[in-house]
């Protein structure tokens, strides 16, 4: 859909210049009330259906998350995860995973093929799959572990977080489709102060440390997080505590590679700029008639031809 | 008209007796590795940095880029070792050679007076042959880590990251190394024609490889 939003296109991926910024929208996020999820997986139907994928049918693995894990046809899975509480009494706490939209995004920072992931202006992080090269770069620049390189096609597929919905001013579906409007979507304030609402309720009904995630090592995300122990995220699948760009891929695609490219370049400059000043090493092609012919050392500037 | 009488006194200079520097085989070798080499580079540094992004359109486009570069370095490392057990003996780091490397400034403000003799290579030969081979080890191994769509999944992604950083990083050591060994080929005149032809004239032995030179002529 780039093509359409390319007046709304923020961030594009291995790109040195600016993007059209004339044009603001206000950010939309698509917050996911843990707290209230029965874990009926209608989301994931919803986005198998609007998105037309089918992934294979797989086998259980003996606990409840079907499909067992994220692929490129399953953009997101519901993650329960049992955690035993000091009272001994079990909590299930069920997590709808996929792409968190970050509003620094790791796949986008790592990603070489120019334009085939762009984040747009409202905050969605797209992957526009006719410029995937399928290096797999996207799946080491992301802090979550989401994107998904496909065995067939090898192109890289996550959640788009229905963007082709999105612009035409409709909800994503899995937020149209969550019965117990666990998933809600708008503008990221509007979420937020809903949020904020949710966690009063909860804290009230016992959960102190109740609260929004919204990691700020990303810059934020556009997918946010209602969890009643916001304290200990990991125990909700292993949701990172404190998600971030590793700095291995900042490294390689912050200040090492111009620095990289300088070099490469000034070398060649400089052994050009060389040349001129210095000239080349010439020798005459026979020898001297005075040479001994024991190699000794000899000052073959003697034997220069010029 | 060409003039074919055999009683005329040729009067044009007797041309420079040549002595043989590089086998065949080595210069095949070397030129087989060189090209290989330029594929490599050249669709490596298309995903590198944007700037070079046009680059794949040398290889068919983005998706023949990624699937080509790493064969190319497959194909590259297993030629560079052919050249590797040809050559390994000769580079080995001599006594001599730090001196010479103390004495490289000299040499780069084109006074090889002054420089200690060397023998078949100089330090800085030596060194661009240890460089290249200690990179493309590093590459291989790196490369095969990320390698799509075979190879990546077996690697944790943390290893794939580092595997990323350090192919980046002796990629670029290897493209540096190369510009200065195409450089001082340029350089020194008479090079070209070692690995081009395999002979290099008894006066371009005699002065910039003395100890070489003396081996050869003792034979």
């Amino acid at each position: 859909m780039s093509s359409l939003q390319s007046l709304d296109i923020s961030l594009r991926s291995a790109t040195t210049t600016s993007s059209p910024i004339a044009r603001h929208q206000p950010e939309v996020a698509k917050l996911i009330d843990v707290t209230s999820c029965i874990g009926c997986k209608a989301c994931q139907v919803a986005c198998m259906q609007w998105n037309d994928l089918r992934d294979e049918v797989g086998v259980t693995t003996g606990a409840y998350d079907n499909p067992p894990d994220l692929s490129t046809e399953s953009w997101t899975v519901m993650r329960f995860s049992e955690v035993e509480r000091e009272d001994t009494t079990l909590e299930w706490l069920i997590r709808k995973d996929g792409c968190m939209h970050c509003a620094e995004p790791g796949c986008l920072t790592a990603c070489p093929a120019p334009g085939a992931i762009v984040k747009y202006s409202n905050g969605i992080v797209d992957f526009i799959s006719e410029h995937c090269i399928g290096c797999g770069n996207c799946v080491t620049g992301c802090p979550f572990d989401v994107p998904r390189i496909s065995k067939t096609d090898n192109k890289a597929y996550k959640c788009s977080l229905c963007s082709d919905r999105v612009v035409v001013g409709l909800e994503p579906a899995c937020v149209k489709a969550c019965p117990t409007g666990a998933i809600r979507f708008g503008t990221k304030e509007d979420m937020h102060d809903f949020a904020a609402e949710r966690l009063v309720d909860l804290k009230e009904r016992g959960y102190p440390n109740a609260g929004v995630y919204d990691p700020q090592g990303v810059g934020g995300t556009h997918v946010m997080y209602v969890l009643q122990h916001a304290d200990r995220p990991e125990i909700y699948h292993g949701l990172p505590k404190d998600p971030h760009i590793s700095p291995l891929v900042y490294l390689w695609k912050g200040i090492a590679k111009p620095l990289a490219v300088a070099a490469m370049i000034g070398a060649v400059f400089v052994s050009f700029f060389h040349y001129l000043k210095v000239g080349p090493i010439e020798v005459a092609d026979t020898l001297p008639e005075n040479d001994r012919g024991d190699g000794a050392a000899h000052d073959p500037n003697e034997a220069r031809t010029s | 008209m060409i003039d074919h009488d055999p009683r005329r006194v040729d009067m044009r200079p007797m041309p420079p007796v040549m002595v043989l520097r590089y086998r065949d085989r080595t210069r095949m070798n070397h030129w087989f590795v060189a090209i290989v080499f330029f594929c490599a580079a050249l669709s490596g540094l298309a995903v590198f940095h944007p700037l070079f992004y046009p680059f794949v359109y040398l290889f068919g486009g983005g998706v023949w880029a990624r699937i080509l570069h790493p064969f190319f370095g497959v194909v590259m490392t297993l030629g560079f070792f052919g050249l590797f057990l040809a050559l390994w003996r000769e580079n080995v780091m001599g006594a001599g050679d730090k001196a010479w490397l103390k004495a490289a400034p000299t040499l780069l403000r084109g006074d090889e007076g002054d420089m200690p003799p060397v023998g078949k290579n100089n330090a800085g030969q030596k060194l661009v042959f240890w460089s290249a081979a200690i990179c493309l080890v590093v590459l291989l191994v790196t490369g095969v880590m990320f390698w799509q769509p075979w190879f990546a999944d077996a690697f944790p992604v943390p290893f794939r990251r580092i595997a990323v950083v350090l192919h980046a990083f002796a990629a670029t050591v290897l493209i540096l190394t190369i510009i200065t060994h195409i450089y001082a080929a340029l350089w020194v005149k008479g090079s070209i024609q070692a690995m081009t032809r395999g002979t290099v004239s008894e006066g371009w032995a005699r002065f910039h490889h003395p100890l070489w030179w003396r081996q050869i002529k003792g034979k």
